[in-house]
């Protein structure tokens, strides 16, 4: 039981980098534009925020380091795609090599210069970040585990999900939102602003997966810097979209499910424990094959794809 | 003219696309109260017009005038503030969201509770005499049903000047009649409406004033009242046109196909041809007439092989065809062309040129594997030609000419491989009054070369004049076939409704 416990606390860590990478990627989606520069702007936002807390001695200033830096990243695929035209795929997978390669550049870059050859969070930020202790609550058995043990990260992604939800399904934005990334035509004789929600949708995603790359920068490894830290998160992070339905509530059980992947091999019970780790390394990817083939078996009716997905709008194009 | 009254006013509107002038000094103008036919054949540039006017293009020469006030529209936000809304051609819907989504989509304020949308919605349903359900989503829904939550859209956003562009292209006769009660109630509450169809009879029937654009330059207005078809035409093509359709009388008959107790279902597990019996006859022409989605599309796929049947048996030349692969189905010289709603749907690829769409037929006679594409584009220049199709080169991808070219092309093609059965479904389809009739001229020769010759048509009119005998279609079954020299146009009428002919009531008793 209390193993089991501790499996869930882990799994929800281990999730959280997904989540926020996944409420990014489906607000992208949702404006009819696949970016497939998830794991770059994550990698971007890795290296900003770890940088960021480095130099500033401050959280909250990491933090927004990353989310500006993942905005920054989004700005460039979305000039390309949304303004230019240029073919999504493409510039996408651009930006997953450029981002890996420029923050692993920054990495090295600042080792060099740094005096120990190693580059650490100063304690004032690990004291930030780490998991949140709430009296009395903290202390209460499983509860207090479970529900009130994380780090910030773990609440603000949660938090982040559930406005985006709100967001896309609650208001008149979301609505018009939503269209766009259905029937970009269609919204536009409703005199919605194509251009300018696309490139709202587009930056804000950025941002966040910006912030879900300085998870896996600041916490994955412990407050030490090492190159490629979002290692593959960001393409689980694309095909969580589709497990998750598009829909940012679904995206919080879907990327808590994929942790939970992701740590099993610490967590090895009965038959597991013979099995090498490397399978369990391999398995989130596995499943996520799965997935892929079982939702393109269920078809079209259930999961809210959104139609125009994938390609670009041009106006006056006949 | 009364400043007060008139709603717009387009005064020497240029616009060009590239090389090709679009529109070329056009002169219109709208009074409210009023429903205007805008009339001109394919390309003459009505569409392009109606989309300056909605904001979607944006004019190089000319202004615009809303309400007597000069006024620039360079979107379609613009177009909604000063009260203009268009229906265009293709609904611009969101297929997942509901009426009641769509309808409130990007307006502007806050959005209002559903209770509160849905009451509004109802009301102005009942004002103007709409019936719709708010909340069913789009993707359920008929074609006119579309046509009614796009009316609405307009309605709801207040507009008070209404453009709509081929709102009946896809309607049947009842629901043409249902939307002109509508408009006519707009017109009453004091709404400017642009309406564009290439239906005289239409024309005739809903506008006050009809203005002609010909080859992308207004070649004038005039009042409904004073004209009769012809007079349109004339206007429209230049000079006058011959309306009858010509109909040889066949000769050297016998059967070639014989369709016998065929039944197919739909993907859905419905039937879509319930135990379908009849023959088509070489030198012929044998019309099928039917509400859309009688089984005129199952009709077309299971004879060139694309829909597996249930039951029965398609013979052609004693030969069953039935379970053959659509290649060795063309071989035996059965040939489809088949156009659908949006015309682009099946037959041609949109983005590639003239010569590689007739290879798409023609590649796999080629000696070894290599594709000569000389004698594609030797066959492009001669339907160019004999055919008089109009693009800027036959390398052009053909989704850029307009839709009477790319039918031409289609059946070009088709007749070009020298079939023996040619199935055409809507070849005519949202083509002026020209073009038209030369689809019809190329079915007859057709027909007096010996071909069999299946005409799935819409226009009563037409199956009436240009058929031999006509098949009538009525929720998959056939409800009758009748000789079109003797039939009139209300038994047909009838008969897609359900009605049968004495001949079939009596075979479905015997049979019973």
């Amino acid at each position: 039981m209390d193993l089991f416990i501790k499996f869930l606390v882990a799994a929800i860590g281990a999730g959280t980098p997904l989540l926020f990478g996944t409420v990014g990627e489906i607000l992208n989606e949702k404006v009819g534009h696949l970016n497939l520069g998830v794991e770059g702007m994550m990698a971007i936002g890795a290296c900003a925020g770890f940088m960021g807390g480095y130099l500033s001695d401050n959280f909250m200033v990491a933090l927004l380091c990353a989310f500006l830096a993942g905005m920054l990243a989004a700005l460039i695929y979305a000039v390309l795609t949304v303004t230019f035209m240029a073919n999504q795929n493409v510039a996408g997978l651009t930006m997953t090599i450029f981002g890996v390669g420029i923050s692993n550049f920054i990495g090295v870059y600042m080792i060099e210069k740094a005096e120990s050859g190693t580059l650490k969070l100063p304690a004032q930020v690990t004291q930030q970040m780490r998991s949140i202790q709430i009296p009395g609550l903290s202390d209460l058995p499983v509860v207090g585990p479970l529900l009130f043990s994380y780090n910030p990260f773990v609440y603000l992604g949660i938090l982040v999900a559930a406005l985006t939800g709100f967001y896309l399904y609650r208001t008149k934005t979301g609505l018009n939102v939503q269209a766009i990334g259905e029937n970009p035509g269609a919204a536009d004789a409703a005199s919605i602003p194509v251009t300018k929600w696309k490139y709202f949708n587009i930056l804000l995603g950025g941002g966040i997966c910006g912030i879900g790359g300085a998870y896996c920068g600041m916490i994955i490894n412990g407050g030490v810097w090492i190159s490629n830290s979002v290692n593959g998160l960001g393409w689980i992070a694309v095909a969580l979209v589709i497990f998750a339905a598009w829909k940012p509530h679904m995206a919080i059980l879907g990327s808590f499910v994929f942790g939970a992947l992701r740590v099993l091999k610490y967590y090895k019970v009965g038959f597991m424990v013979g099995m090498p780790d490397a399978f369990f390394d391999m398995l989130p990817f596995l499943i996520t094959a799965l997935v892929l083939i079982v939702t393109s078996m269920r078809g079209n009716k259930g999961a809210h794809i959104p139609a125009f997905l994938g390609n670009n709008y041009f106006r006056e194009e006949r | 003219m009364d400043k007060q009254k008139c709603a717009i006013r387009c005064s020497g509107i240029t616009k060009t696309f590239g090389s090709v002038v679009a529109n070329d000094g056009i002169e219109l103008d709208v009074q409210y109260g009023e429903i205007l036919a805008l009339l001109g054949e394919n390309g003459s540039g009505k569409t392009t017009l109606m989309n300056m006017i909605s904001g979607i293009y944006h004019p190089d020469k000319g202004q615009i005038y809303v309400s007597g006030q000069p006024v620039s529209i360079s979107s379609p936000i613009d177009a909604q503030n000063l009260g203009i809304g268009m229906i265009h051609q293709h609904f611009k819907l969101v297929e997942v969201f509901t009426a009641m989504e769509n309808i409130v989509l990007g307006t502007p304020g806050k959005l209002p509770g559903k209770k509160a949308l849905k009451q509004q919605v109802t009301q102005l349903c009942e004002n103007y005499g709409l019936d719709i359900d708010p909340e069913k989503p789009v993707y359920e829904m008929s074609v006119s049903e579309k046509q009614t939550v796009e009316i609405l859209k307009v309605l709801y956003r207040g507009a008070k000047i209404l453009i709509l562009d081929e709102p009946t292209a896809v309607l049947t006769p009842q629901e043409t009649e249902k939307l002109f009660a509508i408009l006519r109630q707009m017109k009453a509450k004091g709404c400017a409406i642009i309406i564009i169809t290439h239906k005289l009879n239409e024309v005739l029937s809903i506008s006050d004033r009809v203005t002609i654009l010909r080859k992308g330059k207004s070649v004038g207005s005039v009042e409904t009242a004073g004209v009769d078809a012809a007079k349109l035409t004339e206007l429209m093509v230049g000079h006058a046109v011959s309306l009858s359709i010509e109909r040889p009388e066949p000769k050297d008959v016998h059967t070639i196909l014989k369709v016998v107790n065929l039944t197919v279902a739909k993907p859905d597990g419905s039937k879509g041809l319930d135990d379908v019996s009849f023959q088509i006859r070489s030198g012929e022409i044998l019309g099928v007439a039917g509400i859309a989605g009688s089984g005129q599309k199952e009709l077309c796929e299971t004879i060139a092989g694309l829909l597996p049947a249930q039951e029965g048996a398609i013979l052609y030349k004693k030969e069953n065809i039935l379970g053959k692969s659509p290649e060795q189905i063309i071989d035996l010289g059965i040939s489809m062309s088949f156009v659908p709603e949006d015309r682009l749907g099946m037959g041609l690829v949109a983005s590639m040129g003239m010569p590689d769409n007739m290879l798409l037929k023609s590649y796999r006679k080629g000696k070894g594997p290599f594709v000569d594409r000389a004698p594609a584009k030797e066959l492009s220049k001669k339907l160019v030609e004999k055919l008089g199709i109009v693009t800027s080169s036959i390398e052009a991808p053909v989704r850029l000419m307009s839709g009477g070219n790319v039918q031409k092309v289609l059946l070009g093609r088709e007749i070009e491989s020298c079939p023996n059965l040619l199935i055409t479904a809507y070849p005519v389809r949202g083509l002026d009054i020209n073009s038209s009739y030369v689809i019809y001229d190329l079915l007859n020769q057709q027909k007096q070369k010996g071909v069999a010759v299946m005409f799935i048509g819409e226009d009563l009119d037409v199956l009436l004049e240009l058929c031999d005998r006509i098949l009538v279609l009525c929720h998959g079954k056939i409800t009758g076939v009748v000789d079109a020299k003797t039939v009139t146009k209300e038994q047909i009428g009838l008969m897609m409704t359900g009605e049968m002919t004495e001949e079939e009531k009596k075979k479905e008793a015997d049979e019973a």
